[in-house]
This record gives C-alpha cells, structure tokens and sequence, in this order.
C-alpha cells in the first residue's frame, strides 16, 4: 500500500497555496505510506537555456555554497542555492546533460533527485508528517505537484527508495503497487544504458518510461507500453512540465479517484485526501478506468 | 392536532468533523442508542457504520471511503454521496441504498439484504456474493460477480470484461451490453420467474425507469465446479 496525491492548479491565485493544500492530501495518505515521503513541484522556470537540478546530500553539513562557486566556474552563471533540510536546488546557465554530466563526474556524492526546467524533486525516509514539517512544504508555491506516501513491499526504506523517481526533463513518476518483473527488466534497460540508483521496482518504471520516451514514444505511448511490459500492480501519475498523466493496470487492485472544479485537478488514492480541499463538496469526481491513460496539461502527452 | 412523536422521529446528528468514527460506530452498536442517525462530513472516512445489529436508520450526508456498513445487518443505511471500496461487505440483512457511485469489491461476500447503488459500480461488484441482492442503476466494472455462490445482481447499464467469471449458483441481469463473459458464465433464458424477481428488485430499489422485460440473465454453465466422474483424470 502506497498513498499518491496530485494536484493542478487552473488558477494563479491558488498557486502559492499549493504546498499547503498538497501537504494536507499527504497527511490523510500518511496511514497508507509511514514509510516516507516525497513530493514533485513544478514551479519558478529557469530562464530559457538554462536549467534546474535537485540534489540531495546525505552529508550532515553540505557545503551548498562552496558546489554554487564550482558551478559558477563551470558554467558562469548560477543562482544561489535554494537550501531545504538536506536537498538544494541551482539553476544553472547550461543545459540539463551537461550540468548532470559535470556534477555526477565532480561529484558522485551529491545524488541528483530531478533536472529540467521547472521540476524540483524533494523526499525524506520518515512519517510523511516529518518531512511536511523538515521541508516547510506548507509554505511552496507552484503550478501543479505530485507527493507520495510510501508503505515498502519491494525494497529498503531510504531517502533514495522514495518516490517521485525522476523520469527525464522534468518528467517524474509516483507509483502504488509493486512490479514482479523488475529485476529481468531492470537488466534489459542498462543494457540500454540506463542507469539505476536503487532495487526499487519503481525506479524500473520509471527508467522503462525514461528509455521509451528516449527512443522516440510519446509519454501516452510509453505508458501504454507498460501494460505489456510490466507484471505487476500499479496506479501511475507521471508529472509533466504543463501537468500530470495517469494510469491504472488492467486488472486495478490499486485504487485511484480523481476530482476537478474549476479551480483545480486533483488525483488520490483515496477520496480522504480529496475531501481536504477547497470545494471538495461540488467537485465532479470520478474513479480512473484501468487501462486508460488520463492526462492534464499540454505537451508532451498527446 | 396530535402532538408529533418525538421519539421516533428524532434524528441524532454525529459530525464527523468533531468526532471520531470509531464513537460514532460505539453509539451505533449501543442497543440503547438512537433509532435515527444522521451522519454528518464523513469526509471519506473508511468503516462509517459498520457492524450495525439492529433495525436502524442510518443517513449518511457525503462521500464515504471503504468498507462502509459492512456486516450490516437489519439497519437501512443511505449515503448521500459515493463510497470507497467494498460498500456493505458481508452485509447479513437490512438494506444499504447508495445515492452516488461506488468503488470496487461493492457487496463483496454479501448474504443477505439487499444493496442498491444509482451510480455506477466499478470492477468485482457482488465478488462471492452469498446471497444478497445488489441492484445498479448504472454500470458495473469487470470481474463483476466473480465467483457469485447465491442471490441476485441487476445492473440497469452495461457490465464489464469477464462477467461472472467461475459463477456458481448467483443469478446476473443485465439490461444493456456485456463486454464479455468469464469462465463458465452463459446466458440463459429468461423465464417468468425472472421477470418476476427482476420487477420486484427493481420496485425494492424504488428504480421505476427501467423494465425487467429488457433484461438478460447469466448464470453458470456448471462446468467449472461440478465434480465429474468422467473428468476424473484432470483434477
């Protein structure tokens, strides 16, 4: 059991509550996931040609000022550190695969959580109240957001093990269910060379989408592509740079309930963390038909 | 004019913003506790009345989340709203009507009362059902009565893939398409007795827009579970 929480806002007027309201759906999914938390913002795009990473340091004291003068040698121009509990976030004047290329060569200690142009990836091993609180989510604006409460089945319960698992350019992928052909899987796409920081049988969904979008597959593509080739039980939101994308397995043991009003679009696990919102009440909701891809947003899902 | 009987008509209201399920369910066990309950911002709160043993009304204003009135028994129970996953399981007797949608595994293992739901139903709904009845206005998902042993289904609209996969003796209705048929269910004719419990279904759900001359009947080809003594060297 895993808890899932998205939300998209249609008004900018509720864009600086977002945190808040996604901290709420988060705590009435703590029960389903004690195990830890993450969320995905999308939020503050870099100017264009630059980029943004999220990195997270297991170090007690990370020198995030002394990474920002490096990067500024690097690459010439980059922002100050914007520091929460162990993450930080740069935006930097380069492309994302340079800047990845540079950091995981300079240093492979950091661990890089997301890169694109408006994702940040945050996420914290603990009770998802914990985290809430460490990461001042309550007080993180944006346009739309993914979290994830985690119960694990598959693998060990780190910060690293977490969801969202960044998918590419501010893609990420939150998963509630458990995959039994991960590890057959996980081979075939480092073969393909993608790589893996973790067992977790999520992180191999999402380098599977990772490797079919690489190869050319719309994202709608790519998730159809999973009920052929992944065994196993899911409810997927993927985050998108304009919105978020969903899916149920055929068989849908996971459970998924979405709701929109006029002022947002909202996915869960269950009603609970729906009921929470503003509005809740009148919104028309629904239960997502397994099998079928829902999407939010423009591009890049067709 | 006769004063009002307040007795009976009192309704004790229990806001489940203030308190908790689990005192709401203590009060709905109380044999001395209210006939009438009205249960105000459930919120989607999981196991709102359950195990209730006694000829209670209970009215619920929202959405509920799982397992709503499982093991009922006696009690009627209306929820204004939609209801998580397995809304009245192993409901006993009494009768759970649900205003909005509701959730997969809908009268899991149900058996006895009678579950009516004017939405939709999403997939497994009436899974072993053990002799309730469950009347859909809507829809219903796939898998629906899988392995249904005993009582009635009735959906207004369309079923699901795989409708009652591995059936044993639960009888299916279905008014318009079935997407397909599972394991050892077929279609069977219906008789006058059918029409009868399909009429008399739909007037205990109080559904007057549908007629039980529309409806087609599914049940087990009795191949699957029945011991046969020529088929002795496969089992």
């Amino acid at each position: 059991m895993c808890g899932i929480a998205g939300l998209y806002t249609k008004l900018p007027a509720l864009e600086a509550q977002l945190g808040a309201h996604l901290s709420r759906m988060l705590e009435q999914l703590s029960f389903r996931g004690p195990d830890s938390a993450g969320v995905a913002f999308y939020r503050d795009s870099a100017p264009e040609g630059w980029c943004k990473v999220s990195l997270y340091s297991a170090a007690t004291n990370p020198d995030w000022d002394e990474l920002a003068a490096e990067l500024a040698l690097a690459f010439g121009e980059v922002s100050l550190p914007h520091v929460r509990a162990t993450h930080a976030v740069f935006v930097i004047d380069s492309d994302a695969e340079r800047a990845q290329a540079w950091l995981s060569e300079n240093h492979p200690e950091l661990r890089l959580m997301s890169a694109g142009s408006s994702i940040e990836i945050y996420k914290q091993a603990g009770p998802p109240r914990d985290f809430i609180e460490r990461f001042e989510l309550e007080q993180m604006g944006g346009s739309h957001a993914l979290g994830h409460t985690r119960m694990a089945t598959e693998s060990r319960v780190t910060t690293q093990h977490s969801h969202p698992f960044w998918t590419g350019l501010d893609l990420c992928l939150v998963h509630n269910g458990s995959l039994s052909n991960h590890n057959r899987l996980r081979r075939v796409l480092q073969r393909e060379g993608i790589r893996f920081q973790t067992d977790n049988d999520s992180e191999v969904a999402a380098g599977y989408l990772t490797w079919r979008m690489r190869e050319g597959a719309t994202l709608e593509e790519a998730l159809e592509g999973c009920m052929d080739d992944l065994d196993g039980f899911y409810t997927f939101a993927v985050g998108t740079a304009d919105g978020f994308a969903v899916l149920r397995d055929p068989i849908a043991c996971k459970p998924a309930v979405m709701a929109e009003t006029d002022e947002w679009v909202a996915i869960a696990s269950e009603y609970r963390a729906i009921a929470v919102l503003p509005g809740a009440e009148d919104a028309v909701l629904w239960e997502p038909e397994p099998g079928r891809v829902y999407s939010w947003g423009t591009a890049p899902v067709a | 004019m006769a004063a009002p009987d307040v007795t009976r008509d009192a309704i004790e209201s229990f806001d489940l913003a203030a308190d908790t399920v689990r005192e709401l369910n203590r009060r709905l066990h109380d044999p001395a506790g209210p006939q009438r309950v009205r249960v105000l911002n459930p919120g989607g709160r999981h196991s709102i009345a359950v195990g209730l043993d006694g000829p209670r009304e209970i009215e619920i204003e929202g959405h509920v989340g799982y397992y709503c009135a499982g093991m009922n028994k006696h009690a009627t129970i209306r929820v204004r709203g939609n209801c998580g996953v397995g809304v009245a399981e192993n409901m006993m007797s009494g009768a759970v009507i649900v205003e909005g949608s509701a959730s997969q595994s809908a009268g899991a293992t149900a058996r006895g009362g009678l579950l009516v739901i004017h939405g939709d139903a999403s997939a497994r709904c009436g899974i072993s059902l053990k002799g309730a009845d469950i009347v859909v206005r809507g829809s219903v998902g796939h898998m629906s009565g899988f392995m249904a042993q005993k009582g009635a289904v009735v959906v207004c609209e369309d079923a699901g893939e795989a409708l009652g996969d591995s059936l044993y003796e639960a009888r299916l209705y279905v008014r318009r398409s079935v997407a397909s048929l599972g394991a050892d269910c077929v279609e069977k004719e219906m008789r006058a007795e059918h029409f009868e419990e399909v009429s008399a279904l739909l007037a205990r759900a109080e559904i007057d827009d549908a007629d039980a001359a529309d409806f087609r009947r599914f049940g087990s080809a009795r191949n699957l579970y029945h011991f046969q003594v020529e088929h002795l060297g496969s089992y």
